[in-house]
């Protein structure tokens, strides 16, 4: 698809500067001498009005073409419980969104292309009409109001973080450049914590005088058990950071001196997720890139890329510093037995300030 | 109103007929005559595109083959680039100072500087601003803030690399990264003193026209520029001094230890004794002038389109009032819909419902606007200049990028492509492309007027193409690297093998921006060749109706030779016909304003 495009780009650019060639050779004929010869004359408004038309053929051409060749590009069904709602919105306002695309640009360029200056043509004094004015206010006021409206219902809904009964209460710990996790532990209520309290082995700077906090567990990987709505606390404790996890349609700044949240419930389990027709076709391509790739490293004397296998991850989506490009963390989502084996194996905050202590 | 005019009438005899002797320092520096002042902002303008284009193709080119030496790094960047691989601080501070200097430098002073101070005396009929003195203040303080905002390149630790929003902590907190240092000192300095550029600017615009129409110039027979000059001012004289007040709380919390945006920072093993301020706070502060300053960039570049594309359609524009409450509409609602840069900042959710609400509004008059210059073109006779080109380009950029803002502006779908390159496809469109098109299209039909030659046509086309191209090749398929969750303002994506297979789409948008980036060396060869070799412009070379082609080819300080003219009708007489189906003026399509009605001919109530 790629190489199709640049050959088309390739082909574009080399009609241009025939064109161009071709231009400035008229541009030298006799007629050109005075000023008037800078001003478009009829055969620069013909040739010009043509290439309008080329144009916007030659732009559907590439929209088409990136819809189909990029199709892969798009994010695969959503692995949050209001992710299917948020595809189907964002289906919803594309599809609405490329057909005025597809007609407001046939009519300009076609208009540019037909109506080209010709000598004696006469152009119609033509400076107003209400209705056509109403007509064009009042269509985008009753498509954007429904396109509104839904929106506002989703975002109110997806924005709620107190609709859960029983949720899962999940610290995101956010520093320059990495993540850490906090569970809540038994009473599944953080304790409280401040950068003040960072001391040792209290990395993420917990209150070691609040009981809440002695339960709770502080882990590298974000793990998730299926079907359980979660509510993330999120905490940094130097820049802004933004926890975006594109898979579950969910995102979030980071703020130094606050706490902000958001809730989803992951529906999908990351076992689930790798094996789905779209997530193996995916890895397969990118496997076979990197394979490609590993060669030419190989033949280099550089070391080979391992091969990838899909995980959900967490990345900083906010401008962060010298290692933003890097700033990343897995997150597995897993049935509820798994989930609270991988528990155990944690150690509470009490447990870590002990042994610290030692 | 009268007085004035009169006043200036009188003044503008004696102007005329006993000019004062010019030295070299006070017609070509230090002038107070707005059209060498315009002159100078689109010089210094497109001296600073051109840096800031250049910064981009360096920033593409490390996405297409990232951590890779390459001898143009290790040339331009020197220590930068040890090896010739690029330094990811260097990175994003390229990132910032290419959107800053975009941002203001060249579409704000570069466009808005240039066109306002040519357009606004000439065509409401004024020897010059309302006060040529602190015009040239403006445009020097300009120049100081450009000559700072340079300099910034050079200090040790590098240049502000922050982002252009400038977000603290990170742009506070020397200790978060190198250019919050010094480089973010400057950075800031640069801006306090720009802000104060553009507020003199904008005051003068102002008062300018307001008060000093011509006769017969009333505010609804201004053209379609002059509304669009006037009310960008007004928006950045609300706006501006807030990203002012921003800048300055921003350096107490720098250098004073006050805890406006800071609060419980944990840097490098220490905890700062900053407490209770909030970075939301800031953000507030940024987008209140942030936002409107998208449209202080693209207003003015669509009345240069107005015009342009109404007097080589030979047609009035369609709507004119339309078109001059969409432009009202768009600056109120400018000013109420910044939170939509906010929806996931950790702002109350409530408040993300009102700004989808506003923002999603502000698409109605924009619609209107395309609407009605798509209507203005048809059954046209249309003169297709490189202005008119790229006039036509902005509409058809306009309305791609303006699209997706419908995506981006729902708060619900700008969730997930929130810092995207979805996002950054979309303004580059909508502002970025769009406004730099008015700025080409608003060069080429002006220049005649500016420097008394013509620019080459052809030149002009291949120009044209060659951009059209380029642009939609670089900014069409990024929407997709977006909707793939790609994150803007990574220096390498390497470490995502999930980002593995939009490589070569990467690699396709930098070839595209190369090309493109090289398409500008053709405006440049013409703009500079046509200053010196160009043939000599006749008076109305697109038989305009507007007032400056009436000044004749004398280039005066005071505009008019003899008295100023008067006007009669609005400036879209274009193929206007008497009852008997003859042009107003029999065998020529345009009437200009200060032609006074004909007989039997009935003036436009539009």
């Amino acid at each position: 698809m790629t190489a199709f495009l640049i050959i088309l780009i390739a082909a574009l650019f080399v009609i241009a500067l025939w064109q161009i060639s071709k231009i400035v050779q008229l541009g030298k004929s006799p007629e050109a001498n005075g000023a008037d010869g800078e001003i478009a004359n009829d055969a620069d408004n013909d040739r010009q009005g043509k290439f309008m038309l080329y144009f916007v053929i030659a732009m559907y051409v590439m929209m088409i073409a990136c819809f189909i060749g990029y199709q892969d590009y798009f994010l695969p069904d959503a692995a949050s419980a209001h992710g299917s709602e948020y595809d189907s919105l964002l289906l919803l306002t594309t599809v609405v969104i490329m057909i005025v695309q597809f007609l407001t640009q046939a009519l300009l360029h076609w208009f540019s292309y037909k109506y080209r200056g010709r000598k004696g043509q006469k152009a119609l004094f033509y400076a107003d009409n209400d209705r056509l004015e109403f007509i064009w206010t009042a269509i985008p006021v009753v498509v954007l109001a429904g396109l509104i409206l839904w929106g506002l219902f989703s975002w109110n809904d997806i924005m709620d973080v107190d609709k859960h009964e029983d949720p899962l209460v999940v610290e995101v710990y956010a520093y320059q450049f990495g993540w850490k996790v906090r569970y809540s532990g038994s009473d599944n209520t953080l304790g409280d914590a401040n950068v003040r309290f960072i001391e040792g082995a209290n990395v993420l700077g917990i209150d070691p005088t609040d009981a809440d906090g002695k339960d709770d567990m502080v882990a590298t990987e974000l793990h998730l058990p299926v079907n359980r709505p979660v509510v993330f606390n999120f905490r940094s404790q130097d820049v802004l950071h933004s926890a975006y996890m594109p898979h579950f349609r969910a995102q979030m700044n980071v703020v130094p001196g606050m706490v902000t949240k958001f809730s989803f419930t992951p529906t999908v389990t990351s076992e689930d997720y790798k094996s789905t027709e779209f997530m193996t076709e995916k890895v397969s391509k990118i496997n076979e890139i990197r394979r490609q790739k590993s060669k030419e490293l190989e033949a280099a004397g550089d070391v080979a890329l391992d091969p990838y296998e899909f995980e959900y991850y967490l990345l900083c989506n906010k401008i962060c510093g010298a290692s933003h490009y890097n700033m990343q963390m897995k997150i597995v989502v897993e049935s509820e037995e798994d989930y609270n084996k991988w528990l155990e194996t944690q150690t509470t905050f009490e447990t870590t300030l002990a042994n610290a202590e030692n | 109103m009268g007085q004035v005019i009169a006043a200036a009438t009188e003044h503008g005899h004696d102007d005329g007929h006993h000019h004062h002797k010019e030295t070299f320092v006070t017609k070509y520096i230090f002038s107070t005559d707005h059209k060498m002042i315009a002159k100078q902002y689109l010089i210094t303008g497109l001296i600073m595109g051109a840096i800031g284009i250049l910064m981009s193709v360096l920033m593409r080119m490390q996405i297409a083959n990232p951590e890779q030496p390459n001898v143009i790094f290790e040339a331009l960047l020197g220590k930068w680039a040890p090896g010739g691989v690029m330094d990811p601080n260097i990175y994003l501070a390229l990132v910032t100072i290419h959107g800053t200097i975009m941002v203001f430098f060249v579409l704000t002073a570069g466009l808005s500087g240039t066109f306002s101070n040519f357009l606004i005396p000439l065509q409401i009929g004024a020897r010059d601003m309302a006060s040529g003195f602190l015009n040239m203040v403006s445009y020097w303080l300009f120049f100081l803030s450009s000559a700072i905002m340079i300099s910034s390149l050079f200090v040790e630790l590098g240049p502000a690399a922050a982002g252009w929003t400038i977000y603290p902590p990170l742009s506070a907190v020397a200790k978060a990264m190198p250019g919050s240092g010094m480089g973010m000192t400057l950075w800031l300095v640069s801006m306090a003193i720009f802000i104060a550029s553009s507020l003199l600017g904008s005051l003068n615009y102002v008062v300018t026209v307001i008060n000093m129409r011509t006769k017969g110039m009333s505010m609804t027979r201004l053209p379609l520029t002059i509304w669009a000059f006037f009310v960008t001012a007004i928006i950045g004289v609300v706006s501006f001094p807030v990203l002012f007040a921003a800048a300055l709380l921003l350096i107490m919390d720098r250098s004073f230890g006050t805890s406006f945006f800071l609060s419980d920072i944990y840097i490098k093993g220490e905890v700062l004794a900053h407490q209770g301020g909030s970075p939301v706070l800031f953000e507030h502060l940024f987008w209140f002038l942030g936002h409107p300053e998208v449209y202080i960039v693209l207003l003015p570049a669509l009345g240069i389109t107005s015009e342009i594309i109404a007097t080589n359609s030979r047609k009035p524009i369609f709507g004119y009032r339309a078109m001059v409450a969409s432009i009202l509409a768009i600056a109120f609602l400018s000013t109420i819909v910044w939170g939509h840069h906010m929806f996931v900042s950790g702002m109350n959710p409530f408040l993300g419902s009102v700004f989808t609400f506003t923002t999603l509004l502000i698409a109605i008059p924009s619609a209107v606007k395309a609407f009605n210059y798509i209507t203005t073109l048809w059954k046209g006779n249309l003169q297709l200049n490189p202005a008119m080109l790229f006039s036509i380009g902005l509409v058809s950029t306009f309305i791609t990028g303006g699209l997706t803002g419908i995506i981006l502006g729902d708060s619900t779908l700008d969730i997930n492509v929130h810092d995207t390159y979805f996002v950054v496809a979309h303004f580059h469109l909508v502002m970025g492309i769009s406004a730099l098109y008015g700025l080409f299209a608003g060069v080429y039909h002006w220049f005649p007027k500016m420097f008394n030659k013509m620019m080459n046509k052809n030149l002009g086309y291949a120009h044209f193409w060659l951009t059209a191209i380029g642009a939609y090749g670089v900014f069409f398929p990024m929407h997709f690297i977006g909707m793939a969750g790609l994150p803007r303002r990574y220096y390498t994506n390497t470490n995502f093998p999930y980002f593995d297979d939009l490589a070569d789409t990467n690699q396709l948008i930098t070839y595209f921006a190369i090309a493109t980036a090289l398409a500008q060396l053709i405006f440049v060869y013409n703009f500079v060749k046509s200053i010196f070799y160009g043939k000599k412009a006749p008076a109305n070379p697109w038989k305009s109706n507007t007032l400056e082609w009436t000044t004749g080819d004398k280039h005066i300080h005071g505009n008019w030779d003899g008295p100023i003219p008067h006007v009669h009708r609005w400036a879209y007489d274009y193929s206007k016909v008497n009852d008997n189906g003859e042009y107003v003026i029999p065998g020529q399509d345009y009437t200009p304003q200060h032609i006074p009605l004909q007989d039997g001919e009935e003036e436009m109530n539009h």
